[in-house]
C-alpha cells in the first residue's frame, strides 16, 4: 500500500453546549498521513488548537477498534464516513485525497441532543433497553448451558442482530430519525432465542413505546439505516419486529 | 505480613465451606444498604446487576456515555470455563492448574480455584441471559482452544465474545435500573474515596458534562474500573481506560499488588507512525491457525512471497514444539521481541513478525475440497475454498486488519508485534475481594488477584464475571452484616466536605498551571519511558533511570501542563489531565516494583534473570510473594508481602517445549 | 399505512383490469366492440348495492391512507429539528423511498382531477352520454373517456399521475409487506420482484389508456 500525505479543509460543527447555537468552523489541516485513522487526524488538529490557545473539538470516542460504539461523526453526509461497514474510528485517511473538503457534523435527531460540538447525548438508547431489552433471569437461576440446544441458524441470526454496537448511525441516517433498526436488533436478538420467548410480547410493545417517547420517528423502510450500519444489521429485523408488534398487540392477555 | 483471609480446609472445599458459613444480610436490611459500584465493564455491570437483584440499593458510575461502552466490550477471543463439553480431559482442577501455571506461580491458589469452580456457572448464566454463543449444528455450545492450554474450553461468539458478554451483563444491569434497584450515572468520573472512621463510605464524582462535583454515600464501595495499561500511552486499552479510581484508593491507603505485572499481547497490529493513538489487538484465536515466522536472514527486505519456505524461521514452532504457535502470551511476545531485536524483524519499521495464513488456507481448502468430493481440485480452487473457510472463522478480524493497514491478509501475511494489553497487577484484595480499606472492594482487572504474573487468554472475561456474579454477592454480605445498623450518612458530613474540597483544589490547581505542554504530549512521553524501560524486558539500570525520568516528568506536568477550557463545562482535556496525573504516579510505582522484583516471571522479564535459552528465571526462594505497596508520601512507598503458599500445585520451571 | 396500502393495491388490480376492457376495442380483438365490454363492466360496478357499499369502503380506505400518510409524514419530519449540511441522499436509499409523502400528495391531486372527471358525472350528476346494450340503458363511459383524452393537457396530467403512482408503488408495495411483518429474506426478495412487476404492468396499462385514445388506437366508431 502506497502511503501519502495530504492537505485537507475541514468544516466542523461547533456548539459550546446543549443550549447554545452552533455553527460551522473551517480548519485547514496539513501533512495528514494516509495511514492515520480519521480520529487521529482530529487528534492532530486538536493538539494544534490547544497549542494555539483555542478550544479543541469535542468528539466521542473510546475503544478505537470499532466495537464500543462511542464514535459518531457524520462525515460528508454519511454516518461514520464513506467506507462500508466501518465506524468512524476505523475509517482511515486513505479514504481521502489531497485537497478534499470534509464536512463533519454530529448525529442529528431530537432523540440525540448535542452536548458539545460533535458529542451527542444517546442515553435515550439506554432507556429503550431499560423498557424491556433483556431477559429477566436473576443470577444463579440458570440451568446448564447445554440443557437447551438452539438451532445453529437461529443462534447465528440472533448473534448477527446482537452485534449492534448502539452507536446510533441508523438514527443519524434515517430521514425520520427512527431508532427502529437499533430497537429491532435487540428485539430480534432476544426473540430468536428460546430464552427470550416468555417476555417476547411485552418486550416489543414496551420498547417501541419507549422509542416513541424518546422522540424518534417511525420506520418507512427506506433502507438508509442498513446501508450505513457499521455492523451490517439487516433491515429485515425491523420487519420481524413489526410482526412481533402486531401479533403482540392482537394477542396479549391484558 | 498481609492476611488474605483464606478459609481453612482443603483447596476444593474452601469456597463451599466459606459460602456455607458466611454471614448473611436479611432482605429487609438489604433494602436499607447502599452500595456504590465504579465502572460498568464485565465486573462492574455484573456486580451491580447481581447486587441489585439481591435487593441492595446500588449506584453505578461510568465515565462513558453508556454502561455498554466499557472496554470489556472489545475482548475478542472468548471465555474459559471448565465444562469439559468436549470430553477432552478438562476439569475444574485442570483449569485451576493451567491458570496457576500460566501465571508463573505468582497467583493465590485459593482465589484461582474458586474462579475455576464458578467458571461453569458463568456460561450457564450467560446462556440464560441470551448471550448468543457459537453453537454446533446439533444446537450445543461450541468450543475452541486458546494459548497456554491443551484442551478446548473456550466459549466464544465469533470474534466478539466480550461484546456479547458485556451486552448480557448490561442488559441485566438495565433491568435493575428499570426496577429501581440500581441508579445509573453515566459520564461521571469518580475522583475521590470518602473515608469515615477508617471505612470507605462514599465517593466524590464529577459530572463530566456539567463539571459539577457530586457526593455519594455508600455502605460499601466497589471498584471495577479495569486495568491501567494506558500508563504506556500506546496499548490495546480504550482511550478512556484509566487508573484514577484505583489510584485514589491507593492514595487513601489501599495497597497496590504487583503493579509491574503487565501483559504484553503478542498479536497486535504494529505502530505505523507518531500519530498512533492506540494499538489494535488481533485475537489470540488467530494463533490457532496462523503460523508465525521471520526470515532466516537478518535485515531481509524481500517481500514475504519472495521468501522461500526453507528461508523462513517459524521460531515458535522451532523453540516450543509442544505448544508451537499456542505458547502463552508472555512467551510469544518475548520471542517476537528477541527476533526483532536480533535484526530479523519485518516491515518498514523492522518491528514486526509475520502471522501467515497461507498454510491454513491450503489445509482448510483441501479438507473442504474432499468434503465436496472434488478429488482433483486444482490449486486455485483449493485456495479459494480455503479462503472461504478462513473468512468464516476470522473474517471480521481480517477485515479489521485490512481497514487499518490497507493490506489484504488473505494474500499477504499479516504483520504483528506485541503491545500492552492487560495488567495483572492491581489493588491488593483478600479472599473476599476487599482491599486493605474496610468496605472498599476491587473486582475484575483492577484487582491483582487471579492471574499471577501472566494471564491466559480468555481468562479475563471469566474473572470479571466470576467476581461480579458469583463472588461479591456472597463476600460482601460478610462485611455488610455488621453494618446493618449504620444509617445512611448524610453527605453533609465533614468527611464529604473535606474530600470534595481536596478534589476541587486539585482541579483548580491543574487549570491554573496554564503551561505550554498538552496533556497528550506529556502522556506520550510517560508512555515512551514506560515502554522503553519497564516494557517487555526490564533491567535494573533502565528502571532506575525511568524512576528519575518519571519524577522529572511529574514536576514538568505540574508546572507546565496546558489545559484549555473551563472547569464547569464539558472538558475532555481536563478529564484526561486528571487521569494522566495519576498515571505518572503509578508509572513510578510500577518501575519501583519491577526494580525490586529481582527475578523474571510471566510478563515481568528482568534481563538479568534468564536461563541460558532466554527463558524467564524465577527466584522462588526470594520472591514467592505478592508485593503489595503502601503509599507513604510523594515518591515513597512501603513494601508489604503476602507469601504465596502452594499447597496443591508444585511450582516448577514453566515449560512449553 | 401498510394495511390500507395493501387494500388500495387490491383495488388497483380491479381498476386496471376493468379499464383495460377498453383495449378490447383494438383491432386484434374486436374493432367493432365500440367500448361495449368496458361500458358493461362499468355499469356493473355501479349497479348493485354490494358494489356501492364496497365503493364506500374504498373511499374510506383512501381517506384513511391519506390521513395516515400525511400525519406520519408530518410527525416524522419533526423528529430532526436541526437538519444536516450534507445529506446522505441517494447513498443509502432511493429518492422515491424518501418521497412517499410528496408522491402520495401528487397522487391525491391527480385523484381529485380523476374523480371529478369520471366518478362524479357517473355517480352523481349523471351528466353523460348514454348507450344501450340488450335493452339496458347505461352511461357510455367509453365515449366520455375518449372525449376527455382528446385534450393533450389532460393526457399529460394523467401520465404524470400514473408516474407518481408507479414510484409510489415501487416503494409502497414491498414496504407494505415489510410493515406487516414479512421478514423472511426469500419471501422479501420475491415480493420485491413481484412489486416491481406488478407496478410496471399496472402503470403501463394505465398509461396506455390515455395514450391509446389520444392517438386514436382506440376510438369510438
Amino acid at each position: 500500500m502506497e502511503h501519502y500525505n495530504m492537505n485537507l479543509t475541514l468544516k466542523v460543527w461547533r456548539q459550546p453546549n446543549k443550549n447554545s447555537e452552533g455553527r460551522f468552523e473551517t480548519f485547514d489541516v496539513k501533512d495528514i498521513s494516509s495511514e492515520m485513522s480519521f480520529l487521529e487526524m482530529f487528534d492532530v488538529l486538536n493538539e494544534r488548537l490547544i497549542s494555539e490557545g483555542n478550544d479543541p473539538i469535542a468528539f466521542d470516542h473510546d475503544c478505537r477498534e470499532g466495537i464500543c460504539g462511542a464514535c459518531s461523526m457524520h462525515i460528508n453526509g454519511r454516518p461514520h464516513g464513506p467506507w462500508h461497514a466501518t465506524t468512524t474510528c476505523q475509517l482511515h485517511m486513505r479514504a481521502f485525497k489531497d485537497g478534499d473538503t470534509i464536512v463533519v457534523e454530529p448525529w442529528r435527531a431530537n432523540g440525540f441532543p448535542v452536548i458539545k460540538d460533535l458529542v451527542t447525548d444517546r442515553t435515550s438508547f439506554d432507556r429503550i433497553i431499560q423498557a424491556g431489552g433483556y431477559i429477566s433471569v436473576n443470577t444463579g437461576n440458570a440451568v446448564d448451558g447445554n440443557a437447551l440446544p438452539i438451532e445453529k441458524d437461529k443462534a447465528d441470526a440472533s448473534f448477527a442482530a446482537a452485534a449492534c454496537i448502539g452507536c446510533g448511525a441508523c438514527v443519524a441516517a434515517c430521514k425520520n430519525a427512527s431508532a427502529s433498526l437499533f430497537v429491532s436488533a435487540k428485539v430480534a436478538h432476544l426473540a430468536l432465542l428460546p430464552q427470550g420467548e416468555p417476555e417476547r410480547k411485552n418486550r416489543v410493545l414496551s420498547m417501541i413505546a419507549q422509542m416513541d417517547n424518546e422522540g424518534f420517528g417511525s420506520c418507512t423502510f427506506t433502507g438508509a439505516c442498513e446501508a450505513v450500519c457499521p455492523k451490517e444489521i439487516s433491515v429485515t429485523n425491523i420487519s420481524r419486529m413489526h410482526k412481533d408488534y402486531l401479533w403482540a398487540g392482537l394477542s396479549t392477555e391484558k | 505480613m498481609l492476611n488474605g483471609k483464606i478459609p481453612e480446609g482443603p483447596l476444593e472445599k474452601k469456597w463451599e465451606d466459606y459460602k456455607g458459613h458466611v454471614k448473611l444480610v436479611n432482605p429487609a436490611n438489604k433494602r436499607k444498604i447502599e452500595i456504590i459500584v465504579i465502572g460498568t465493564g464485565l465486573a462492574g455491570a455484573s456486580a451491580a446487576a447481581a447486587l441489585g437483584e439481591l435487593g441492595y440499593q446500588v449506584k453505578v458510575f461510568c465515565f462513558q456515555d453508556s454502561p455498554r461502552r466499557a472496554h470489556s466490550i472489545a475482548a475478542q477471543g472468548g471465555i474459559n470455563a471448565a465444562k469439559n463439553y468436549q470430553n477432552d480431559g478438562d476439569s475444574v482442577f485442570r483449569l485451576f492448574y493451567d491458570t496457576i501455571k500460566g501465571g508463573d506461580y505468582r497467583a493465590r491458589e485459593s482465589n484461582v480455584h474458586r474462579l475455576s469452580e464458578v467458571s461453569g456457572n458463568i456460561i450457564d448464566q450467560c446462556v440464560a441471559q441470551g448471550v448468543p454463543f457459537a453453537r454446533e449444528y446439533g444446537g450445543l455450545l461450541s468450543n475452541r482452544s486458546f494459548g497456554g492450554t491443551q484442551v478446548q474450553r473456550t466459549f466464544y461468539a465469533a470474534g466478539q465474545t466480550g461484546q456479547q458478554l458485556l451486552i448480557g451483563a448490561y442488559q441485566a444491569l438495565e433491568r435493575q435500573v428499570a426496577l429501581g434497584n440500581v441508579k445509573q450515572y453515566t459520564r461521571h468520573e469518580m475522583l475521590e474515596i470518602v473515608m469515615i472512621d477508617g471505612k470507605a463510605r462514599g465517593i466524590i464524582a464529577r459530572d463530566l458534562v456539567s463539571g459539577e462535583l457530586e457526593r455519594h454515600f455508600g455502605h460499601a464501595v466497589l471498584l471495577c474500573s479495569g486495568g491501567y495499561g494506558n500508563v504506556f500511552y500506546l496499548s490495546t486499552n480504550a482511550m478512556g481506560s484509566n487508573t484514577t479510581a484505583i489510584w485514589k484508593a491507593h492514595r487513601k491507603g489501599a495497597l497496590f499488588g504487583n503493579p509491574c505485572f503487565t501483559q504484553i499481547h503478542p498479536t497486535c497490529i504494529p505502530v505505523s507512525g507518531d500519530h498512533q493513538s492506540k494499538l489494535t489487538l488481533m485475537s489470540e484465536s488467530l494463533r490457532n491457525d496462523g503460523r508465525i515466522w521471520v526470515p532466516k536472514k537478518q535485515g531481509d527486505t524481500r517481500r514475504p512471497s519472495e521468501i522461500p519456505e526453507e528461508e523462513r524461521d517459524y521460531y515458535l514452532e522451532r523453540r516450543y514444539p509442544a505448544f508451537g504457535n499456542l505458547v502463552p502470551r508472555d512467551v510469544a511476545s518475548r520471542a517476537a521481541k528477541e527476533r526483532c531485536d536480533a535484526g530479523y524483524g519485518v516491515g518498514s519499521s523492522r518491528q514486526a513478525v509475520y502471522l501467515d495464513y497461507a498454510a491454513a488456507i491450503q489445509r482448510y481448502g483441501k479438507i473442504e475440497a474432499s468434503k465436496r468430493n472434488l478429488a482433483n481440485a486444482d490449486a486455485d480452487t483449493i485456495t479459494l475454498l480455503g479462503k472461504e473457510v478462513v473468512k468464516e472463522k476470522y473474517g471480521n478480524l481480517f477485515d479489521m486488519y485490512e481497514k487499518i493497514t490497507g493490506e489484504n491478509p488473505y494474500e499477504i501475511p499479516m504483520r504483528i508485534y506485541p503491545a500492552v494489553h492487560y495488567t495483572m497487577g492491581g489493588l491488593w484484595v483478600d479472599y473476599e475481594l476487599m482491599t486493605t480499606i474496610p468496605g472498599l472492594y476491587a473486582l475484575g482487572e483492577c484487582n491483582f488477584s487471579d492471574h499471577g504474573a501472566n494471564r491466559l487468554g480468555a481468562s479475563a472475561l471469566m474473572q470479571g464475571l466470576a467476581d461480579g456474579y458469583f463472588v461479591i454477592p456472597y463476600t460482601i454480605g460478610n462485611y455488610l452484616a455488621d453494618d446493618i445498623r449504620t444509617v445512611s450518612i448524610p453527605t453533609t458530613h465533614a468527611a464529604f466536605e473535606e474530600a470534595e474540597k481536596s478534589v476541587r483544589e486539585r482541579i483548580e490547581k491543574l487549570m491554573s498551571i496554564k503551561g505550554n505542554q498538552s496533556v497528550e504530549s506529556l502522556h506520550k512521553r510517560l508512555g515512551k519511558i514506560m515502554w522503553d524501560k519497564c516494557g517487555m524486558a526490564r533491567n535494573a539500570q533502565g528502571l532506575k533511570e525511568a524512576i528519575v525520568e518519571i519524577q522529572q516528568l511529574k514536576k514538568e506536568f505540574w508546572s507546565d501542563v496546558k489545559i484549555p477550557g473551563g472547569i464547569n463545562e464539558f472538558n475532555p482535556e481536563l478529564d484526561k489531565a486528571n487521569r494522566v496525573a495519576d498515571f505518572i504516579e503509578l508509572g513510578e510505582l510500577m518501575c519501583k516494583d519491577a526494580l525490586h522484583r529481582e527475578e523474571s516471571c510471566g510478563g515481568h522479564f528482568r534481563e538479568e534473570y534468564q536461563t541460558e535459552e532466554g527463558e524467564a528465571l524465577r527466584q522462588d526462594d526470594k520472591f514467592m510473594y505478592v508485593a503489595a505497596w503502601e503509599m507513604k508520601g510523594e515518591h515513597e512507598w512501603q513494601l508489604h508481602k503476602e507469601d504465596l503458599n502452594y499447597e496443591v500445585v508444585k511450582p516448577t520451571q514453566r515449560s512449553y517445549k | 399505512m401498510g394495511l390500507t396500502g395493501l387494500f388500495l393495491i387490491t383495488f388497483l388490480v380491479i381498476h386496471v383490469g376493468l379499464n383495460a376492457c377498453i383495449f378490447y376495442d383494438l383491432p386484434i380483438f374486436d374493432p367493432n366492440d365500440n367500448g361495449a365490454m368496458f361500458n358493461k363492466a362499468s355499469h356493473f360496478m355501479g349497479s348493485t348495492m354490494v358494489m356501492r357499499l364496497l365503493e364506500i369502503v374504498l373511499f374510506a380506505g383512501f381517506i384513511l391512507h391519506i390521513i395516515q400518510g400525511w400525519s406520519l409524514e408530518l410527525q416524522n419530519r419533526q423528529k430532526r429539528k436541526q437538519g444536516y449540511q450534507v445529506n446522505l441522499g441517494n447513498r443509502g436509499s432511493k429518492w422515491y423511498s424518501r418521497s412517499m409523502g410528496i408522491l402520495g400528495t401528487l397522487i391525491f391531486l391527480f385523484l381529485v382531477l380523476h374523480i371529478s372527471d369520471f366518478w362524479i358525472p357517473s355517480r352523481i350528476t349523471h351528466n353523460l352520454p348514454q348507450a344501450q346494450y340488450h335493452g339496458v340503458e347505461m352511461h357510455d363511459m367509453f365515449i366520455k373517456m375518449y372525449n376527455s383524452f382528446q385534450n393533450p393537457v389532460v393526457v399529460v396530467l394523467y401520465l404524470l399521475g400514473v408516474l407518481a403512482l408507479a414510484y409510489h408503488l415501487f416503494h409502497g408495495f414491498h414496504s407494505a409487506f415489510r410493515t406487516m411483518g414479512v421478514h423472511n429474506r426469500k419471501y422479501l426478495a420475491m415480493l420485491k420482484s413481484l412489486g416491481y412487476g406488478f407496478t410496471i404492468v399496472v402503470c403501463v396499462l394505465f398509461a396506455l389508456m390515455p395514450i391509446a385514445m389520444f392517438l386514436n388506437w382506440v376510438s369510438p366508431l
